[in-house]
């Protein structure tokens, strides 16, 4: 709040500042504090770490070969149906496949997916909204052209003929991906650096004559890093519902690869008897990206609480 | 206002050539049409006659400005497969996708703005939190799977619904809960924190402290104000919508645009999924072009100027 | 004239992160029609919270308090919101510091100001109409029946301020609230603003609360004046008494900071008062005002201060100082 302008200050009285009399925690203490007491940040942490431990111990825990048909264990149902057995807890799809051991093997799919294309949206996000918030004008405008172009295209349509026409691999459904979902970082990191840009301590840098190279990666990001990251792990989870859905079109990643989203496409054609088989990978779906975008509210909710919505 | 209007006109016709030429050159850029579309088993002789016959050997700008230049017409070409006009099956087809968009984005306006309103009017109660919760699971299930749940519980298991077709209004009820579920966290999100901060503005005191009802504050006074950025989102979200109702289209064997461009691609048909990609992204750009127009004639500051 | 406000030990408590925070304190003071009360204190003391006390309107976690609120002869503590909505607006209204926002943007002028007389009197459109432009006019708004069509961001900050007086006068209350309702505005609109108000206020027979920070528009204006520090009132009394006789260390404090053209000698230093206002968080001991005080005893931070009288009618403050010492302490010297 700006303060008064122009009435006399004649005759009146502007106080000093209420003196904080309660000794205060540390700003670190403080974080620390927020991030441990914040239900989503915890959660959403504990199960995606739990999902990462059991996707790179796969080859270690997963009891068979996801890949190993056996087709006198077709279609057993899950352990908790009466049918079913432990020796395979998660029952067998209509290969005779340990549908755990895939579980276990597509987390490593999603995983992968997801973090690749958001490293490759993200950095093509950031440096396009970075540049349109930092030079403005001209740059900004061809920036906000570009923006509103991807917007406008159909992005499951436009990935699903792109790679009907290259063909479906996993690199290619990562690229494509990760050249189709930038916007979001886009238009968040513009933002953030148009907030930041006309601070005083950019100016400083500005005037004591760094490049300019040096006042975005030394002024500008450290401190708009963590909107980076908010937007970062909610894009790891869009990523993953779009491969997911790629996949369960059968132009994503290739049979006979785990990926959950193939699983539950190879699962519907049994869904009025055999239900489990849609229904344990989407459940691990749901879990996986709900663990992620649990992180990334929680870390906005934590870093920035004005910008809680 | 004119003024603003005819600049963001300029600018969304713009946008829409960009669109068209990026379309046309994803889909001819990124593989040998010619090769996708003469099969797995042809000869090179196939495909170079395929080439001549279709213009694929003519220069790229050329068969780009051809196309754009039909199109402008109404003439996407003829369909590969189906041997008919491409826009003939094309707009036959878009009716029921509108339909299908447009139900969906009725229910989530009556699922998310209530909700948002509701949880602003209570912060941080069970209210609120509920919302959120919701917002929370909503954004994170996968569409295909949610609708794939509908079907076996209210379709199979209880029989309440029908699970594929259009003969009724009932077909689209599934259909639209599954499509339009995903844009709800959204919209309520952003309805509540607008409600939020304009309960929290100058102008709600006064009007509180005018002994206007609080019903009156709530709806005359509040939610007109924040309204107004829901509406851009709604018709960025309808328009995501339209483009993600191929996935609930082969779900529900919905015979609208987003089910023709399953097929097309599975046909290789590429003068039809140029035109679906095209048509559906001129949309959102009309779509867009209208919650502008609308946001600015909502703002008396931009509309009286 | 009869008294149409009475407010008896109304205190305010806002639960807050470190504790409670105490931001009124048995506050008391009678408002008669067609009387001016001016309460003034720097930012914090607690003025506006008091009139929003009033109104009804203090933030959810706010907790009030008050031996006796009444106003018109109703208690004001034991009304539900229905009722109290009833009288905002009606009765008592109130006006705020800041016109650039207190209208809603989306609405005319004119919509804003008669659906005040439709919720409150059940007016036909046209009777509001007229009314609006009756008003409009009164306080000074040039063509005021074409500006009902406009748009608050039509308008400049000074037009906006007497719109919203137009507003409160819709209804024709009997008590009027003012909450600082020029700082906003530029030097030269404010003596307008101030006049409209006591012109109307007279016109309009109404009691006046106005709230500000400024000791010439107090001067100004004011009938009787109560001065306002750390959530209490520490001296109340007429303008005359207050400005000639200042028995309060923080009253006489503040009059000293006002430079005199004439007597206050150029390059001089202005007058202040060292330290900063207290921390109003947990329990209060002692007078609010002991740690700047020049004239503090080891009582006074001890126990809570009442009131004293000073010897003209009327005229109370809060302080251990007998009236006589008080005053040559004054003539003395500075009271800090």
């Amino acid at each position: 709040m700006s303060p008064p302008n122009g009435p006399s200050t004649a005759g009146t009285i502007t106080a000093l500042p209420v003196a904080e009399q309660i000794l205060e925690p540390s700003p670190a203490a403080k974080l620390r504090r927020r991030v441990f007491g914040h239900a989503g940040v915890t959660i959403g942490a504990g199960v995606l770490l739990v999902i990462i431990a059991v996707a790179l111990l796969a080859p270690v825990l997963a009891p068979f070969d996801p890949l190993d048909q056996d087709l006198t264990q077709r279609v057993i149902p899950p352990v908790w149906h009466e049918k079913g057995s432990w020796e395979h807890p998660l029952g067998t799809d209509q290969f005779g496949r340990d549908y755990l051991s895939r579980l276990m093997y597509g987390a490593r799919i999603s995983l992968l997916i997801g973090f690749v294309a958001m490293l490759i949206s993200g950095f093509i996000g950031t440096a396009l909204g970075v540049a349109a918030g930092y030079f403005g004008g001209r740059v900004d405008m061809v920036v906000n052209f570009i923006i509103t172009t991807r917007l406008s295209l159909p992005v499951i349509l436009v990935a699903l003929a792109v790679v009907s026409i290259i063909g479906n691999s996993l690199w290619i459904v990562i690229w494509v991906l990760g050249l189709l979902i930038w916007d979001r970082f886009a238009v968040v990191m513009r933002s953030s650096v148009q907030q930041v840009r006309d601070l005083d301590y950019v100016a400083a840098a500005k005037a004591l004559g760094c490049s300019t190279t040096r006042i975005i990666l030394s002024e500008i990001m450290p401190n708009i890093v963590n909107n980076l990251i908010v937007v970062a792990t909610l894009e790891m989870a869009h990523a993953i519902l779009l491969e997911a859905a790629l996949s369960y079109l059968g132009l994503g990643v290739q049979p006979p690869a785990p990926s959950w989203g193939l699983m539950i496409s190879e699962g519907k054609g049994m869904i009025f008897f055999d239900s489990w088989l849609i229904g344990i990978p989407g459940a691990a779906l749901f879990a996986m990206v709900l663990a992620i975008n649990l992180l990334g509210d929680g870390l906005r909710d934590v870093t920035a609480p004005e910008n809680r919505n | 206002m004119l003024q603003y209007a005819l600049k963001r006109l300029a600018v969304a016709i713009l946008v829409a050539l960009t669109v068209s030429m990026v379309t046309f050159s994803l889909l001819h850029l990124t593989g040998d049409p010619a090769i996708a579309l003469a099969g797995e088993s042809a000869t090179q002789e196939d495909i170079e006659n395929i080439r001549r016959v279709y213009g694929y050997d003519r220069p790229f700008l050329v068969q780009y400005a051809n196309w754009l230049g039909n199109a402008l017409t109404g003439d996407f070409g003829r369909s590969h497969y189906l041997k008919t006009e491409v826009a003939d099956v094309v707009f036959a087809r878009l009716p029921t996708t509108m339909i299908l968009g447009a139900s969906a984005i009725t229910f989530a306006f009556i699922l998310s703005i209530p909700l948002g309103v509701l949880a602003a009017i209570k912060p941080n109660t069970i209210f609120d939190r509920l919302a959120l919760t919701l917002a929370v699971v909503g954004q994170a299930l996968p569409s295909f799977w949610f609708a794939l749940i509908m079907i076996f519980w209210l379709g199979i298991q209880w029989r309440l619904l029908p699970i594929s077709g259009t003969e009724s209004w009932q077909n689209f009820i599934m259909p639209a809960i599954a499509l339009g579920y995903y844009v709800t966290p959204a919209i309520m999100r952003l309805t509540r924190a607008g409600m939020l901060e304009v309960l929290a503005s100058d102008y709600i005191r006064t009007a509180r402290a005018k002994g206007i009802r609080p019903g009156t504050i709530l709806f005359k006074h509040a939610l007109r104000n924040a309204i107004i950025p829901v509406v851009a989102l709604a018709a960025v979200q309808f328009g995501f919508m339209l483009g993600g109702s191929i996935v609930i289209e082969t779900i529900f064997a919905i015979n609208g645009l987003g089910f023709l461009a399953w097929e097309s691609i599975q046909r290789a048909d590429l003068p039809m999924m140029q035109a679906i990609v095209l048509v559906l992204a001129c949309f959102y750009i009309v779509l867009t072009y209208l919650a502008d127009m609308l946001n600015a004639f909502l703002d008396p500051r931009i509309r009286v100027g | 004239m009869e008294t149409i406000l009475e407010v008896d030990g109304l205190t305010v408590d806002i639960p807050v992160a470190a504790g409670m925070l105490h931001a009124v304190r048995d506050v008391s003071f009678t408002v008669r029609r067609g009387e001016t009360l001016c309460i003034v204190g720097e930012s914090g003391c607690g003025k506006s919270l008091t009139s929003l006390a009033i109104m009804g309107l203090l933030p959810r976690k706010a907790i009030r308090t008050a031996r006796r609120l009444s106003f018109e002869g109703v208690a004001l503590d034991g009304l539900s919101e229905r009722r109290m909505g009833d009288l905002r607006g009606n009765r008592m209204a109130m006006i705020f510091q800041e016109p650039m926002t207190s209208l809603n943007p989306s609405y005319t002028i004119g919509n804003q100001l008669e659906e005040m007389l439709k919720r409150h009197r059940k007016a036909s459109t046209r009777e509001a109409r007229e009314r609006a432009i009756f008003l409009l006019e009164k306080v000074g708004i040039t063509s005021a029946a074409s500006r009902l069509s406009q748009y608050p961001h039509q308008l400049s900050g000074g037009l906006r301020q007497r719109v919203m007086i137009a507003m409160t006068l819709m209804c024709d209350p009997d008590l009027l609230m003012a909450d600082e309702p020029t700082t906003a505005l530029d030097v030269t609109i404010q003596a307008q603003i101030l006049l409209l108000l006591a012109d109307l206020q007279r016109e309009f027979n109404m009691g006046l609360i106005l709230i500000t920070h400024d000791l010439g528009i107090v001067a100004r204006v004011a009938d009787r004046v109560a001065v306002m520090y750390a959530g209490q009132i520490v001296e109340s009394g007429t303008v005359k008494q207050i400005f000639e006789n200042p028995t309060h260390p923080y009253t006489q404090g503040l009059l000293e900071c006002i430079p005199i053209p004439g007597k206050t000698p150029p390059g001089a230093h202005l007058g202040s008062i060292p330290g900063i206002v207290p921390a109003l968080v947990g329990e209060q001991r002692g007078c609010g005002f002991a740690e700047r005080c020049g004239y503090a005893e080891t009582e006074c931070a001890a126990r809570a201060v009442d009131f004293r009288a000073a010897p003209d009618a009327g005229h109370v403050y809060r302080c251990v100082l007998t009236p006589d010492r008080s005053a040559a302490n004054h003539r003395a010297g500075s009271a800090v």
